[in-house]
């Protein structure tokens, strides 16, 4: 079970959590010009990366917060935690055979 | 005579008091520190069970964890526990246990015919015998020959606890590695949470107290380690307490057996009988230990066969003599400290059996010294004796191991240790997905590399074996760990204790198939996993018929999947894999540890979380009175809501239809507390309304309501309710009563991670606000009667809102309507709630006021074809799906799931459309969930299903049962006929509107 460190409150265990899948996903700004298959990829298809991973959570049972999470998807390992809206922090993707 | 095995002295018991137990309907005596294993072999008895599958008598093979066969149920309903191992058992007073699955007693089972019938029962048997169509033909039989042992009929009368933990370190093991660990940092004044599974500490020292650590004998450093451990302020030890479960980030999960060790009737009363704690740990050390691994030959599975292991255990940790002659067979030098301790316990012992060319080792060169015969490069090619081992044969091998010379000579013994080398304890580190590595040399899976951080495997665990070795990685794991948690050293530390090279068991002959006279699977069985009854002789079927990953191996022939999980099986089935393919060890690879290590009882992942504490009851104001009128009740996700009212001889249905009627009739009352409600604030409160809803609610004048729909991005319908504007800036929503949460948390992740920039705030005040409805011809005159409200509907008309004093409280009345009546929904804070109610129903009495619940609501909603969401929706309906097209905004250029509208799927003709379904009789009230189809029943199967009823009621105001159905094409199908299949009849049933009564809505105006 993940510890995750809440920006707002420090670390908590994972069941605190809800988990929001992957981060930087920005709503298009005009969905009626967007194609059937744009549209389709922005609702349905996310990335399911062996390595690094660009996560949503929000602190469901604490401050209810969202905030971002940088994580390993193999070794589960929390690389960074950092707020809504910012830019992605510059991390080396994490390669596996 | 009693405990006519037990030796005149030695082991850690405590002899001068005697406890009185029984097995199997007979009565014995132990003493304390005693296991239930120790006890009965002090008494003789070697035969406690049968095995699962051949139901062949099964002895005492192990003293620990890795146990699988001496499973017992333990004490009577309701205190009893299936599959316990006697080897872990601690022994109390009164203590009574009975073997499990034998029948119609342990010593004569009429399923030991299976074991003649054994070819009938191969690897695969279940997925080849339990198929389609015949499969019911087999399972009585076969579950009333297998099974493990009975779970209690009666509720459980203990209590549990769950507890978290957090520390700086937490060890897990307290044999002499985990004590030098533990004290290394310990001392440094380190949070150290150390557990141990046994009731007392020293590990494997228990069975060798005269090893000797800083020049003390064993059992006096351990004592001195303990009460060390025990006056440090910051260090917690936990005794019979097993580390389960190893997860991520350092969380792992303990079970604390608190009171199990006690007689029933001396239980403090204050201790739960179990603890879950939940630890997380900053740094772990697994000092998890070793299991010794035993060599498969023919016949291995008789009572008296044991681990030598254990044979040295039970002499030395607890003075008993687990045989009168013995025989031991070893491929290593660790199998001569059992022959050692058989000698100098006065057990006549017959021989060592080295696998080996020659015997090796400084055990070996001991024994010799000693005058211990021994036979090397010789094997046992099988064993005789029914419910005890009575002979073994011997026979020399040639130089390879593969084959054996001559028929074997036979040798009396009632004892054979065995000793196929050792296995570091791996399960929590590969739970916690760290991998492993074969090591050539000690011929056994040790840790290679860690998947978390701040995590070290130390002694047997990590395939140190040497006991001084072990303790310096020890101490040095512990300091590391003290270091890393921030608790320097001061220079003047403690050296890590000093043992000699004891514990080392090379040189080892890899032999994992021990030749017989036979080839494998003749004249006998090579058993492999003894728990579950997989010899040799199935794997090698496996292989035949083509299976290679060793995982489905595993499955096929399922060995390891007991509840010993294979601690002593499963490197000998890979080893015998990988014998057989002629490939290498690691290449055939390990199978996955999963948790428990062993098994937990259910109560303990349920501590206090039971009956009415499983989870949070939620009531409103009026829920007593409810009570007091006789209401059933039904769950609305952790709502109590009021179902239907039934009076004196009523049953539901009469309730209903009587509640249904007083409505139309008259007038009707409803708890309509529970809906969700949810506070929209700020400037930008309108314009985030617009985004959310699939209608507009900027226009919304103040003091107006609208019904809105909301969907997900994809389309779907997903809530839906009426939101109010009370003010420019400021809107009550409500929302359904079970999608309240997820509805908050819904607008919440738009405000907070697309449009921060909003200014809008959301406040839940479901439970600020006591609701409740009346509905029917008579709602105006009674609101008229005990408020102060205006009620014309020039001043208040239909979707408006007012605010005023209703039997003298300030409230909010909403004239909305879910029943098609004129209905008013008054909300006052909650603690006024039932005030209001109760002057409701006195005011409304002479209109015959009849409070309604649930269930007639959802007739009366149904009566009007309003829908219920997660009724008639269920995350794939649409809003045109459902016709409501009237709702979704043509003018709004983007709202939340707009766009996936016009994706060509949600355009399709063919998709499931809701309408209305009037049974042909008219009084044939449908199930809810019904299939529908074309055909009436003549057609052969399959036949395409067109569609499902969504909710199907009596309507006592129509006069006739009327449904809600999703059918694909309905809304262009009007008037067609289908059928409803049902498990003895077909219904004929007509596609109408989805509107059964006042289909011009006039009584909405009164
Ligand atoms: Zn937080």
């Amino acid at each position: 079970m993940l510890l995750i460190d809440c920006p707002h409150c420090g670390p908590r265990s994972e069941t605190e959590f809800s988990y929001g899948g992957e981060a930087h996903i920005a709503r298009p700004l005009d969905p009626a010009a967007l194609s059937d298959a744009e549209w389709a990829d922005y609702v349905f298809l996310r990335d399911n990366p062996k390595g690094l991973i660009r996560e949503r959570w929000m602190h469901a049972h604490g401050c209810r917060r969202w905030f971002n999470v940088a994580r390993d998807t193999v070794t589960y390992e929390i690389l960074t935690v950092y707020p809504m809206g910012a830019e992605p922090p510059d991390l080396p993707e994490r390669r596996y055979p | 005579m009693a405990q006519s095995f037990r030796l005149p002295e030695g082991g850690v018991i405590d002899r001068s008091k005697s406890l009185r137990f029984s097995f199997d309907g007979r009565s014995y005596e132990g003493h304390p520190g005693d296991t239930l294993a120790s006890a009965l072999l002090a008494n003789g008895v070697h035969l406690v069970g049968r095995s699962f599958k051949y139901h062949r008598p099964r002895g005492i093979f192990s003293a620990g964890a890795e146990e699988p066969n001496a499973l017992v149920q333990l004490g009577e309903d309701p205190r009893t526990d299936p599959n316990q191992r006697a080897t872990q058992v601690e022994l109390f007073d009164g203590l009574t246990a009975m073997p499990q699955h034998c029948w119609p007693s342990l010593e004569f089972d009429l399923n030991e015919t299976a074991s003649l019938a054994s070819r009938f029962l191969p690897s695969g048997f279940y997925y080849k015998t339990f198929m389609w169509p015949n499969w019911k033909l087999f399972e009585g039989p076969i579950r009333h020959a297998a099974g493990l042992g009975r779970a209690p009929r009666l509720p459980d009368p203990d209590r549990y606890d769950k507890t978290y933990a957090h520390c700086d370190l937490l060890v897990v093991g307290g044999g002499p590695a985990g004590l030098a660990a533990a004290l290394a940092a310990g001392r440094r004044g380190a949070r150290v949470l150390l557990v141990e599974q046994d009731s007392t500490l020293g590990g494997h020292l228990l069975s060798s107290p005269d090893s000797e650590i800083d020049g003390q004998p064993a059992a006096e450093w351990v004592e001195a380690a303990r009460a060390e451990l025990e006056s440090l302020p910051e260090v917690r030890v936990l005794t019979r307490s097993t580390c389960f479960a190893y997860y991520d980030h350092n969380f792992l999960g303990v079970l604390e057996k608190v009171t199990d060790h006690y007689a029933p009737y001396s239980r403090p009363q204050h201790l739960p009988r179990q603890r879950m704690w939940k630890v997380r740990a900053a740094q772990v050390v697994l000092a998890s230990g070793a299991i010794e691994r035993p060599p498969v030959f023919r016949d291995n599975d008789r009572p008296g066969i044991m681990l030598a292991s254990a044979a040295s255990a039970y002499l030395r940790r607890w003075g008993v003599k687990p045989g009168g002659r013995a025989l031991v067979l070893t491929n290593n030098d660790s199998g001569y400290r059992a022959a050692l301790d058989l000698k100098n316990a006065g057990v006549d012992l017959a021989a060592v059996i080295d696998l080996r060319l020659a015997a090796e080792g400084p055990l070996s060169a001991q024994a010799r010294d000693e005058g211990i015969p021994i036979r090397s490069g010789h094997a046992v090619t099988g064993t005789q004796g029914h419910l005890r081992l009575r002979k073994a044969f011997v026979a020399p091998m040639d130089g390879e191991g593969r084959r054996v010379f001559g028929g074997g000579e036979p040798i009396e013994c009632d004892l054979l240790a065995v000793s196929g080398g050792w296995n570091p304890t791996v399960h929590l580190f590969c739970q916690s997905k760290g991998s492993l590595e074969w090591d050539e040399q000690l011929a056994c899976f040790r840790p290679a590399r860690s998947m978390q951080r701040n995590q070290a495997v130390v002694g047997g665990a990590n395939g140190t074996f040497a006991l001084g070795e072990a303790l310096r990685e020890a101490h040095a794991a512990g300091l590391q760990a003290a270091e890393a948690a921030g608790f320097a050293g001061s220079g003047s530390e403690r050296q890590a204790p000093r043992a000699g090279g004891e514990g080392d068991f090379l040189p080892l002959r890899e032999i994992y198939l021990v030749p017989s006279i036979q080839p494998v699977g003749q004249g006998g069985k090579h058993f492999v996993d003894q728990q579950h009854d997989v010899a040799a002789s199935d794997l090698l079927l496996a292989l035949r018929e083509g299976y290679r990953s060793i995982e489905h191996v595993k499955r096929y022939t399922t060995t390891g999947m007991a509840t010993d999980q294979g601690k002593t099986s499963n490197v000998n089935a890979i080893g015998i894999v990988a014998e057989h393919l002629g490939k290498p060890v690691p290449e055939v690879g390990v199978t996955t540890f999963r948790p428990p290590y062993t098994a937990v009882t259910f109560g303990a992942f349920a501590g206090r979380d039971v009956d009415g504490l499983l989870d949070p009851e939620r009531t409103t104001p009026m829920h007593g009175w409810h009570q007091a009128q006789g209401a059933a009740f039904e769950d609305v996700g952790q709502w109590k809501r009021a179902w239907y009212y039934p009076r004196p001889g009523e049953d539901m249905h009469t309730a209903v239809a009587r509640e249904v009627k007083a409505t139309r009739d008259s007038l009707g009352i409803l708890d309509a507390t529970t809906l969700g409600k949810i506070e929209v604030r700020g400037p930008d409160a309108a314009r985030f309304l617009d985004l959310v809803y699939t209608n507009m609610f900027s226009t919304l004048k103040v003091g107006r309501c609208r019904y809105g729909l909301m969907l997900k991005e994809d389309g779907m319908v997903f809530d839906d309710g009426v939101t109010s504007r009370l003010a420019e800036d400021r809107f009550l929503m409500t929302t359904t009563t079970g999608g309240a949460a997820n509805v908050l948390d819904w607008l919440e992740e738009w405000l907070q991670t697309e449009w921060p920039e909003m200014k809008v705030y959301l406040t839940s005040v479901t439970e600020q606000w006591a609701t409740m409805t009346i509905s029917g011809p008579k709602a105006k005159a009674l609101l008229g009667e005990v408020s102060d409200l205006k009620l014309d509907s020039e001043t208040f008309p239909h979707m408006s809102f007012a605010e005023g004093r209703v039997a003298g409280v300030k409230a909010r009345v909403f004239r909305i309507s879910f029943t098609g009546e004129m209905s008013f929904e008054i909300n006052v804070p909650a603690r006024y709630g039932l005030a209001v109610w109760e002057t409701l129903i006195r005011a409304g009495a002479k209109y015959a006021i009849t409070p309604y619940g649930t269930e007639a609501m959802h007739v009366l909603r149904a009566e009007k074809g309003f829908i219920i969401v997660g009724q008639e929706t269920d995350g794939s309906v649409t809003p045109l799906d459902l016709g409501m097209n009237w709702i979704v905004s043509k003018k709004k250029p983007d709202f939340l799931g707009r766009r996936s509208l016009f994706r060509p799927d949600m355009q399709k003709p063919d998709r499931k459309q809701l309408v209305g379904i009037e049974t042909e009789d008219g009084r044939e009230v449908l199930p809810e969930g019904a299939q529908l189809v074309e055909s009436n029943g003549a057609a052969r199967p399959p036949v395409p299903m067109v569609g499902h009823v969504t909710s199907s009621y009596w309507s006592p105001n129509c006069g006739k049962a009327i449904a809600l159905a999703l059918v694909k094409g309905g809304q262009a199908r009007m008037g067609q006929r289908l059928y409803a299949p049902l498990a003895d009849r077909t219904v004929a049933c007509t596609i109408t509107e989805p509107v059964f009564f006042d289909k011009a809505g006039e009584r909405l105006h009164g």
